[in-house]
């Protein structure tokens, strides 16, 4: 059994690096032209409109290269990964082994990322991850060549603790969805607003994707925290929103959360969303001129508005450029596209922003507060603000 | 914890626990007297969601939705029941498991085609949309006395179908000893109809009263079923009391649970059954 799997994983070691070109002289690869690049995103399912907002972010920033890549022409290849993390191995491993591209963007979800992880350990493929915030991909699983342009988990809940206390919220109850983004989220909470000096009165839970949250608003009611601290996301998040305005509470404890609260959920949520305070790395309200010029040329190109997804689709393109104009397109020169790209100053709608140790960003973290269906820029929480990469060792 | 927060945490149990039961019900009554164990289950209180959420756009009232849901849904049982269910009654316990099994699939990707994956709310209608408040910051939403209104009135006329009607009598003969009751001149292959359409109209009716506080989402069927089988493993599979006092016992617990263990709330329920099984391997009305 050992000799079996070992003799499959050092082949597929083997296959893996063959393709991405460590075992060929880099003339020969440089000779077949064009760019290979992957998108591996969700293109059905929940997630769908995210995996087209980063597609067109990461294609906006090319186009604006004129559609080229270090002076080379790209390819693209496309694989759905249906947000299913029991085929996040094979998707990935479809567009480096099959396709053998020369990079890998992907992906949203987690525990995809999680097998994009792995593909990406073994075959040393260059991974630029647009979304997923899982903290194992830049730090116990980190690699030199898998780049995260989105965020980490706990990133925007690392600057939410900190204002609380400074608008004088000194006790604090917390509520999330009990699953790896919703922990990891709080740990960012925890330490940001306990070393601030407030007191976590409670932490409460309940598994992702129940939104049945009345017996835990009850409880919120009876505590009568200063305020409420909380992750969630999507459509749960909506219910939330609505839920904690329904049971009364909305006019009497302010609500917080990380900025994903109120992400694309402002429509359905309605007035209930008003006045929330939420942390994140973007908004689109965000009034610098670079903001400005992208929503305008992004709205030009896809004929729709721009959401933090496009963003960090945007940015993962931008670095891209700036890792392939180092080496005039020839990515399989690993080394020094991994240095160009550690050392890139992106110049992004969110602000510009630079690449930590464990190859996370270190970026400015907003104040929003929710006004007319819109997260208006009220501050910065945190600038450059960096994940802790901890347990994150490069060779 | 106060009394005022206990009262509504109270309610708030009692609520949930009701809402299993009418799940429990239509699954410890199929299984109990047709012996098809039905993992579908759980797609029909999705289907229901889905159903009041588009017809309570339609109509514009939640009313009219669930009579009419409750209709189509009755239709809907019958129409499988003759197409596949029939088919199965004498069938092995593995081929029913399989069966519903595949159907949990069907579902799940009509359910993709008819409305998408994404989530949707469901309005609470204007009637409905208020709070008692009982303390400055305590109140309690009217609209979950409704849904446990409509438990309570489900089960009572349940009660009264199977305890006080011919239908009822037939319903228990047919349990109790088939082949008796069938050369006794009782209809089986009806009955056994009915009773499925009835099951599966009770879940869907749960499901379409649960829609405006659980809101409608993508597999929101599976981790109901779980919570059915939980239930009707610790009333005793095929005793509709049990499901009643068993459906309430882990609203109790797992309402209570989130609220004053939220770390381990997950796990309280299936310790609840463990320990239940210990004291009685068969549940705890075994019939």
């Amino acid at each position: 059994m050992t000799t079996r799997r070992l003799v499959i994983s050092r082949s597929a070691a083997l296959v893996g690096a063959a393709s991405t070109g460590l075992l060929l002289p880099s003339i020969v690869r440089a000779q077949s032209g064009k760019v290979r690049v992957g998108f591996m995103l969700p293109y059905t399912g929940t997630f769908a409109q995210l995996g087209v907002a980063i597609e067109n972010g990461v294609r906006l920033a090319i186009d604006q290269q004129g559609g080229k890549l270090g002076g080379r022409e790209i390819e693209w290849f496309k694989v759905d990964d249906e947000s299913e993390p029991s085929k996040g191995v094979e998707n990935a491993s479809k567009l480096v082994q099959r396709d053998k591209v020369d990079v890998l963007i992907g992906t949203v979800h987690s525990g995809v990322q999680m097998g994009i992880q792995k593909v990406a350990r073994d075959t040393g493929v260059l991974n630029l991850i647009p979304n997923a915030g899982v903290h194992a991909a830049t730090r116990a699983l980190c690699a030199p060549n898998v780049f995260r342009t989105s965020f980490s988990n706990s990133q925007p809940t690392l600057a939410l603790g900190k204002a609380m206390v400074e608008k004088g919220h000194k006790k604090a109850v917390w509520i999330t969805w009990k699953y790896a983004a919703g922990d990891e989220a709080f740990e960012g909470f925890k330490e940001s607003y306990t070393k601030a000096g407030g007191t976590i009165v409670k932490e409460l839970g309940l598994p992702f994707p129940n939104v049945e949250f009345q017996a835990l608003l009850t409880e919120i009611a009876a505590l009568k925290p200063d305020a409420v601290a909380c992750f969630f996301a999507g459509g749960g998040a909506a219910k939330f929103i609505k839920d904690y305005a329904a049971a009364g509470l909305k006019d009497k404890i302010p609500l917080y959360g990380s900025g994903f609260l109120t992400e694309g959920v402002l429509d359905a949520a309605g007035p209930a969303a008003d006045g929330i305070i939420t942390t994140m790395h973007y908004s689109d309200s965000l009034d610098t001129p670079r903001n400005k010029q992208f929503r305008l040329e992004y709205a030009k190109a896809f004929r729709s508005q721009p959401d933090v997804y496009a963003v960090q689709g945007y940015d993962t393109g931008l670095l891209l450029v700036h890792g392939a104009n180092a080496v005039k397109g020839d990515l399989s020169a690993k080394p020094a596209v991994i240095k160009a790209m550690e050392s890139a100053v992106i110049d992004s709608p969110r602000g510009k922003w630079t690449m930590s140790k464990s190859h996370n960003p270190v970026q400015d973290i907003y104040l929003r507060r929710v006004e007319n269906k819109e997260n208006k820029v009220i501050g910065v929480a945190a600038k450059a603000l960096a994940d802790s990469g901890a347990g994150c060792r490069m060779g | 914890m106060d009394f005022a927060t206990f009262l509504i945490q109270l309610l708030n149990s009692v609520q949930y626990g009701l809402l299993l039961f009418m799940l429990a019900a239509g699954l410890t009554l199929i299984f109990g007297i047709m012996g098809v164990v039905n993992l579908a289950h759980g797609s029909f209180y999705m289907l229901g969601a889905y159903l009041g959420y588009s017809l309570s756009g339609q109509f514009g009232s939640l009313t009219l939705a669930i009579l009419g849901g409750a209709a189509l849904a009755v239709v809907f049982g019958l129409v499988l029941e003759w197409l596949l269910f029939r088919h199965f009654y004498h069938r092995d316990h593995l081929d029913q498991v399989l069966l519903t099994f595949g159907l949990i699939y069907i579902f799940e990707e009509l359910r993709s085609i008819l409305w998408g994956d994404d989530v949707h709310g469901v309005a609470i209608p204007k009637l409905l949309d208020w709070s008692i408040p009982l303390t400055d910051t305590l109140s309690y939403p009217v609209y979950r006395l409704f849904i446990s209104g409509v438990c309570i009135a489900l089960a009572v006329a349940l009660y009264l179908l199977i305890s006080k009607t011919r239908l009822g009598m037939k319903i228990r003969a047919g349990a109790f000893n088939r082949d008796m009751a069938e050369s006794l001149g009782v209809n089986i292959k009806l009955i056994h109809a009915i009773v499925f359409a009835l099951g599966v109209g009770l879940a869907a009716v749960a499901g379409m009263v649960a829609a405006p506080v659980s809101s409608v989402y993508p597999n929101m069927g599976s981790s109901v079923l779980i919570m059915c089988f939980v239930v009707v493993v610790i009333g005793g599979i095929g005793s509709v009391r049990g499901a009643l006092i068993a459906a309430l016992l882990v609203g109790f617990v797992d309402t209570f649970g989130k609220v004053l263990l939220p770390q381990v709330a997950g796990m309280l329920v299936y310790m609840l059954m463990a320990a239940v099984l210990l004291w009685k391997p068969e549940g705890l009305f075994k019939q």
